[in-house]
């Protein structure tokens, strides 16, 4: 089992949250990963990317190779198609659909969406509308991560055990929230 | 027993903590900050009241762990890789006075510049010191290495340097402890002269210290880090350090590289495999992360007969971080073709935060500065660096640490007027005061506008060592009292803010502007640290 991931975003989305409880599912499995994320001046609004490798060898590299990612995670449509030269030829792109505009020259997001289209293998989804309609927009990146869950390759339970660990001191209503928006975006994707 | 998921910094701090150790000493700076952050959040550390304030600077840093390791303990000290120049008097001293208990210096560079203003290879300070140094490949050696070092600085008494670099810093991976050892007991240098480097006493020492160099080339030689693996294509041997050892396994995944490979994690660079695998292979391939220290060891002046390839002859860019493709680009083999970034997409750098106050600072500054034109503000490092990029375009220069103040006072004696430093208020504590005492020792026509958040925010939230006590320290150095001012950056202050900056730029001589507002994540983290003191029952 190998899996190789990039999770895309703008710093503050919450992608680092989505790589902790995969990571924290990942090792209660016995599997191997690494997991390299970016810090510093980067997190100020700007584009932020983890490389997320999981499997049962050992990892060598903190970075997926060019061309070797199975799947392309992101929290914003621009953001999924910037790491596209680490997507392989028949890899996933999974991505919310809401822009994240915080720049003047934002581009036109209906040929974004075309350009994600072209791709072969790809789903887009509004994770923002679906976070809101449970209540908390600010779950929408467990949307997304339910949205993958189907290629991760990992038992769903893990998935939702990470959530109630890392949200566990925040109060079971927080927990419940994002344990709703992770089925919620799994169910995006029979 | 079930794994710990760690970045490379957070297994450092976890591998010296499990080694016996008693304070952790720096100065926050990425990549190396989440190493000193980790020993203060971990419970165990708070119980044993392990010492873990940060310092104000890495110079100070290296010298409180210098401090340390005269009473006995253990302790390490991180930096990043330029934080180094600034703790390089100590460092290189250190190397001299020697440690008695263990002294880890744990500097992360970052080539590639992911956040710094160059990327200078920490292994040339480590050769420059005639120190030993330890390069983890992975998080697990990451954990093991502040053990090993631990050892060497105490069976040599000197301080070793564990270098990483970004990649691994901030990279998690699963790391298996070790037992955990006792920390050490108070006890004093047998020798009572070894940290009195009067010239007669250095002399002595430094000849120990060149003495001693062929001990540390045998420990190279035998080190458990240090490895050679046998090939039967003896066309290329592989010299692979650090990192550049697993983005080359990385080519290699479900088959054995055919070539031998030496890879390196301690240094001195081991003379005994060096000349095996030069002498095996016809051409040896050397990976480096950072600059071609050991590319450069081996060409020498001469030209070799045996063919080098690396950095300098460009089979790997000369600058920048290797990865997989890099190496796989620099062994020859086939790349795939691979999906091109559509053009549609375009940069998104970093900005200011919304609602964040050097925002409004910027807006009160270039209000005035309309009438001068740009290019009068000298700038330092954090969040405030962002003020260059637009729409403020507040700032001309970034170039190191406290720089802001002492550039201004030099163009100042040029006749360049006004002459503005924008610094942060952990800048200041870092290394601007020093630089506010020259402006007061020469008189400079200076407007110094310290900008107060409250926080150390760029590197994630770390207290400022200068928290309360600007103003005082201010007056202190020497500025006239009536000429610091102190306003709340916040739009509804906007007419008044820029009259005061008005005003102190008319004013011939030294004048201290504090814009003071919270960062907006600050008291969010504080709350967060105090929570946690108090949830560990910490009392430190
Ligand atoms: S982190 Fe704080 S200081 Fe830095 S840009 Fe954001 S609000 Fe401003």
């Amino acid at each position: 089992m190998k899996k190789d991931i990039i999770l895309a975003g703008v710093g503050g989305q919450g992608i680092l949250t989505i790589a902790t409880i995969i990571g924290y599912a990942v090792v209660n499995e016995k599997l191997n990963l690494k997991q390299a994320e970016v810090h510093g001046m980067s997190q100020r609004g700007g584009d932020v990317q983890s490389h997320l490798r999981i499997s049962d060898k050992e990892i060598h590299s903190d970075l997926i190779p060019e061309s070797c990612a199975d799947l392309i995670l992101s929290l914003e449509p621009m953001e999924s198609l910037r790491y596209l030269p680490y997507l392989k030829k028949n890899g996933w792109l999974i991505t919310n659909d809401k822009p994240f505009v915080n720049i003047p020259n934002y581009p036109d997001q209906s040929k974004l969406i075309d350009e994600i289209k072209s791709l072969p293998n790809h789903i887009i989804l509004d994770a923002d509308q679906i976070a809101k309609n449970l209540g908390s927009v600010r779950s929408a990146n467990m949307v997304m991560l339910g949205a993958a869950a189907k290629f991760l390759d990992l038992p769903f339970e893990k998935l939702e055990e990470g959530i109630k660990y890392i949200f566990g001191s925040k109060g079971d209503k927080i927990v419940e929230t994002n344990l709703k928006a992770l089925a919620a975006g799994d169910s995006q994707t029979k | 027993m079930k794994k710990l998921l760690l970045l490379g910094d957070e297994a450092i701090g976890q591998g010296a903590l499990d080694a016996g150790l008693s304070g952790a000493f720096g100065y926050p700076g990425t990549p190396s900050t989440e190493i000193v952050e980790y020993i203060q959040g971990n419970k165990k550390a708070i119980e044993k009241k392990i010492h873990l304030d940060w310092s104000a600077n890495e110079k100070t840093s290296m010298e409180e762990a210098l401090g340390m390791s005269y009473a006995g303990k253990r302790c390490i000290v991180t930096m990043k890789h330029v934080g180094l120049n600034v703790a390089a008097d100590a460092y290189m001293n250190s190397a001299i006075t020697g440690a008695n208990g263990g002294i880890i210096v744990a500097v992360a560079d970052d080539p590639s510049m992911h956040s710094s203003q160059n990327e200078q290879d920490s292994r040339a300070y480590g050769k420059f010191a005639l120190l030993p140094m330890l390069e983890p490949c992975n998080q697990q050696e990451a954990y093991d290495m502040p053990r090993k070092a631990f050892e060497l600085s105490e069976k040599y008494h000197i301080p070793i340097m564990l270098r990483i670099t970004t990649r691994l810093a901030h990279s998690r991976a699963g790391v298996e402890k070790k037992e955990e050892l006792p920390e050490n007991k108070l006890h004093m240098p047998e020798d009572p002269n070894q940290f009195m480097l009067l010239p007669a006493f250095a002399r002595t020492k430094y000849n120990k210290l060149l003495e001693v160099q062929n001990e540390f080339e045998k420990e190279s030689e035998n080190s458990e880090y240090n490895q050679y693996f046998d090939g039967d294509d003896k066309s290329l041997g592989i010299i692979a350090c650090g990192l550049g050892y697993n983005y080359l396994l990385e080519n290699f995944v479900d088959e054995k590289c055919p070539y031998p490979i030496l890879k390196i994690g301690q240094y001195p660079i081991p003379r005994k495999q060096i000349k095996k695998i030069t002498s095996e292979c016809d051409e040896i391939l050397i990976l480096e992360e950072g600059m071609p220290i050991v590319e450069e060891s081996l060409r020498g002046h001469l030209d070799n007969t045996l063919k080098i390839k690396g950095r300098l002859d460009h089979t790997v860019p000369r600058a920048g971080e290797l990865d997989p493709n890099v190496v796989r680009k620099a062994l020859g083999l086939e790349i795939e073709a691979k999906l091109e970034i559509p053009e549609i997409v375009v940069g998104r750098p970093p900005e200011l935060c919304i609602g964040c106050p050097h925002r409004d600072t910027y807006i009160d500054l270039n209000a005035v500065m309309d009438e001068y034109g740009r290019g009068h503000v000298f700038s330092d490092i954090g969040c405030y660096t962002l003020g260059f990029l637009p729409p403020f375009k507040a700032i001309s220069t970034c170039v190191c640490m406290g720089a802001s103040i002492t550039m201004a006072v030099g163009a100042a004696a040029a006749g360049f007027f006004p002459s503005i430093a924008a610094i942060g208020d952990s800048t200041f504590g870092h290394s601007g005061m020093t630089g506010l005492l020259d402006a007061v020792n020469k008189k400079s026509n200076v407007v110094i506008i310290i900008l107060d958040n409250d926080i150390t925010a760029m590197t994630g939230m770390q207290d400022s060592a200068v928290e309360g006590k600007i103003e005082k320290i201010c007056k202190g150095i020497g500025v006239e009292p009536e000429h610091i001012r102190v306003f709340v950056p916040l739009k509804k202050n906007h007419a008044e803010n820029v009259k005061i900056i008005q005003e102190e730029i008319d004013y011939n001589g030294v004048s201290v502007i504090i814009p003071r507002r919270e960062c907006i994540h600050a008291r969010k983290a504080k709350q967060k640290r105090e929570q946690f003191k108090f949830d560990s029952g910490g009392n430190k």
